[in-house]
């Protein structure tokens, strides 16, 4: 049994009246791979940004590889420490490049950060690589790339850290289907080369079948059902998870029961 | 969503890249840059020679444009007019650009109370006229060039800090910016190094636009009798001195440097919305 | 008659060396529900538009688009004003920019009908609390503004909206692609209802295979601007013809698929600036031989497939 790399326990976060996140806990283990699934408004997001730091928790704890991260960032130090730990690879991958940078720049800038006075050129030959990438593609700027080649190149920038967790958040969601399993499969297999953890954040619950062993869904900001993925979605245990199961459309599917059902919820 | 400046599309066509418009203002901005950087060795007389007993003569070969009411070669005085016209401006913008974008930055990038701070203070600014101020400056300190350009660097900084602060908070609000801050730049990187970056462009098209309003003032402000000392040769001054010049039926020492005044200003402003328009439509 | 038969659809954008669209045949019959699937840039969604005649600025197009009998693409601007506010209408993807959100709900959906006087104010409000009620929500929405809805409950104004000028053609692009998957049920045994009751012919344009093989009479599969792929919904998702819907569908994540590696499509499609002689999914198919390079294959056979070496027989586990 891997011991956990990332530990969530009681996170708790209230916007005005609003519960976002409702006492959530969940533990991922060392290289294996956990979904947050849920809709709108379910919490996921909010708690995927807690974990990568762009928020801060009401209540709860977060432990990375042991180490707990929370509370305000307190020098250069600790602020790459973090930055090592968890990173994140965001939905759309229009807006989360920036637009005057060059591939290489990317890189660069983060192997300058984390890593200076290494090798950059190899490493980042090496990275462009992993992802699929060929060199051609260093040169360009975002605008000539296209959406399954800008995401690549977010994954990249997220693996240049060495990150013990990766967050993914929705981030085959924009992508066309073709385009999205070839960026399933490389995830795959950045997981089977690197060992490390993913957390993804979907509410596709078909990607959540292919690509995580672990799932928790999540329900108005609290956590109504975990477990194994195969058991989850092969007999849950609560309604909820029943009925996004059900309303997931496919020959003889009867949309007036779900709605239904969805009511009464 | 990006922030695009909003353009009127009625004169598209005629101030489109390869239009006439267009390419006349270039010109006449070009011009007057050269007019005004070699004007000691263009100038075919000395601007500040008097010779009362010519005063108010016509265009004669010795003076080209004829001379003012003091005798002083208007030709002369036209060029190296064009160097303090151009320097005050300059002056201006780059001070209320540099000052504006500081300001914007930090209210739009911290926000909260520094934010509220700073913008109740620029809204104040924005309350004054520009010209009352300057006018107000100019007579608490003298004549001179320094003041009315601080003074209006002052009034103009409001628009360009209210700008860059509306640029600014849309850039903080893209993925991208969070995609750094996970990375583990610090705030102060990013703003630097990724955000002005990405709105500079928009904000020094307005300022080019703003010099042709700088370039205005400053003549006013000179024909006032306010602002550059009496015999230094400058459009608006020289305005000024043709008053009488036109009284007495000679009106091309005063004309002329209105002329060049608009056509100035004109040409700056065109120049300078072409280029915003360039970049607003590059903006992703 | 059909409430829109496009007939040999080739559309060319300026700057582009082959049509965006090239020569697309599409059929819906009054009642039916035809869904038309394809990935970004199959030209799926500027097919639903060409019904209304919303052709990108600088377009040239051949062929015909008739809708309820008449062709879009010779119609004079009042006409088609008449056919937008009247026969055809539109539901959007993105119910949030589709909408005003300076006015309030009434004054969206009875704007259109009372254009030009055809309608009375009265005689509008009215319809327009029928269909408030027809699609699930109460008379008192007229009076609030988008702000205050829901994301669903905002699509449903809108298919409300569209339905207010009694269409024989309704077309919807992705109108659950932005919607939670229980929203998304929703809305869509509301479309199923309202199909019935109205007999509204539905085009119902969507990336997601599975959505349009649950709800609709007949599918058509788009790859680069023509339509590689139609029939009935059961058996082109159970048996699919052209290797690229079977290609498709075997990349898509299922909830019934096991764990493990999808099998992607190697490669891209067809860039709009270069040109295409023969299939347009040749360079990307398995059984790709040289005939499939050099001559465009026609759709052909009782299952409209257009392609040289259609697969026979069982799925295949690709």
């Amino acid at each position: 049994m891997s011991e956990a790399v990332l530990e969530v326990t009681g996170l708790c976060r209230t916007f005005g009246t609003v519960r976002a996140v409702d006492d959530v806990s969940f533990t991922l283990a060392a290289g294996g791979s956990l979904g947050i699934v849920g809709e709108s408004g379910s919490g996921k997001t909010t708690t995927a940004r807690i974990i990568v730091g762009l928020e801060q928790a009401d209540e709860g704890r977060v432990t990375v590889q042991g180490r707990a991260r929370g509370g305000r960032v307190r020098g250069r130090a600790e602020r790459l420490a973090r930055a090592r730990e968890v990173q994140m690879v965001f939905q759309d991958p229009y807006l989360s490049l920036d637009p005057r940078t060059s591939v290489e720049a990317v890189l660069r800038e983060t192997l300058r950060l984390h890593f200076p006075g290494t090798d950059h050129g190899a490493r980042i030959r090496e990275l462009l690589d992993q992802v699929g990438l060929g060199t051609r593609a260093a040169e360009a700027l975002p605008r000539q790339l296209s959406g399954g080649q800008r995401q690549r190149v977010a994954i990249a920038r997220a693996l240049a850290v060495q990150p013990a967790v990766l967050v993914l958040d929705e981030a085959v969601a924009a992508l066309d289907v073709s385009v999205q399993a070839q960026v399933l499969n490389l995830l795959a297999d950045i997981r089977e080369q690197t060992g490390v953890g993913y957390l993804f954040i979907t509410h596709d619950l078909g990607v959540v079948r292919c690509v995580t062993d672990e799932v928790i869904v999540m329900r108005h900001g609290a956590v109504v059902e975990s477990g194994p993925t195969d058991r989850v979605l092969d007999s849950p245990q609560h309604a909820y998870t029943r009925l996004l199961l059900e309303s997931v459309p496919r020959p003889g599917w009867d949309p007036d029961r779900i709605a239904a059902a969805r009511r009464a919820l | 969503m990006s922030v695009a400046l909003t353009r009127r599309p009625g004169l598209g066509r005629l101030k489109a890249a390869r239009g006439p418009l267009h390419l006349a203002c270039l010109g006449i901005v070009v011009l007057v840059v050269i007019a005004a950087l070699l004007a000691s060795w263009i100038a075919p007389q000395d601007p500040n020679a008097v010779d009362l007993g010519n005063a108010l003569a016509g265009p004669s070969p010795d003076h080209l444009l004829g001379v003012d009411a003091a005798g002083r070669d208007t030709l002369s005085r036209l060029l190296l007019g064009a160097r303090t016209s151009l320097l005050g401006p300059l002056g201006v913008v780059v001070f209320s650009t540099v000052a504006g974008v500081v300001i914007g930055l930090a209210a739009g990038w911290r926000g909260g109370w520094l934010d509220s701070v700073l913008s109740r203070s620029t809204e104040l600014v924005f309350a004054f006229p520009g010209m009352l101020l300057a006018i107000l400056i100019v007579s608490v300190y003298g004549e001179g060039l320094l003041a009315p350009v601080i003074a209006l660097a002052i009034a103009y900084l409001p628009y360009v800090s209210r700008l860059t602060r509306s640029l600014v908070l849309a850039e903080r609000s893209r993925p991208y910016v969070s995609a750094y801050q996970v990375q583990g730049h610090s705030t102060l990187q990013i703003c630097l190094r990724h955000v002005l970056p990405n709105i500079a462009p928009i904000v020094l098209a307005q300022s080019t636009i703003n010099f042709g309003y700088a370039l205005m003032d400053l003549a006013g402000l000179s024909f006032l009798g306010l602002g550059v000392p009496a015999l230094t040769p400058d459009w608006g001054r020289m305005v000024f001195d043709g008053q009488t010049a036109i009284q007495h039926g000679y009106p091309l020492s005063a004309i002329l440097p209105c002329v060049l005044i608009v056509l100035t200003v004109v040409a700056f402003n065109v120049v300078g919305e072409r280029w915003a328009d360039r970049v607003a439509r590059r903006t992703p | 008659m059909n409430a829109l038969d496009i007939r040999g659809l080739r559309l060319r954008l300026p700057g582009t060396a082959r049509p965006v669209l090239d020569g697309v045949d599409l059929a819906v019959g009054p009642g039916e529900t035809v869904a038309l699937v394809g990935e970004s840039g199959s030209g799926k969604s500027l097919t639903s538009r060409s019904a209304l005649g919303l052709l990108p600025p600088g377009a040239t197009a051949e062929g015909s688009v008739l809708v309820d009998g008449e062709d879009v693409l010779t119609m004079g601007p009042d006409r088609l004003r008449a056919l937008r506010t009247g026969r055809a209408a539109m539901v959007f993807q993105d119910p949030r920019a589709a909408i005003n959100p300076l006015r309030r709900v009434g004054d969206f959906l009875t704007e259109g009908v009372r254009f030009g006087g055809r309608t009375g104010a009265a005689d509008a409000e009215r319809r327009a609390v029928e269909l408030l009620d027809a699609v699930g929500l109460g008379k008192e929405l007229l009076h609030r503004y988008p702000g205050q809805l829901s994301g669903g409950m905002l699509q449903r104004v809108m298919i409300a909206a569209a339905l207010m000028g009694d269409p024989v053609l309704l077309l919807a692009d992705e109108p659950t692609t932005a919607l939670d998957v229980t929203s998304q049920a929703e809305v869509i045994a509301l479309l199923g209802r309202l199909r019935e009751r109205f007999g509204t012919g539905l085009l119902f344009v969507t990336h997601d295979l599975g959505l349009a093989a649950a709800i609709s009479d007949r599918v058509c599969v788009m790859y680069a601007g023509r339509i590689v792929e139609s029939g009935p919904a059961g058996a082109l998702f159970e048996r699919p013809r052209h290797p690229y819907t079977a290609a498709l569908l075997a990349s898509t994540p299922r909830l019934d698929s096991r764990n493990g590696r999808l099998a992607a499509i190697d490669g891209q499609p067809p860039d709009l600036r270069q040109e295409l002689t023969g299939c347009a999914f040749a360079a990307r198919c398995r059984y790709a031989t040289e005939l499939c390079r050099e001559q465009t294959p026609e759709p052909q056979g009782e299952h409209a497939v257009a392609c040289h070496h259609p697969l026979e027989g069982s799925p295949l586990d690709v």
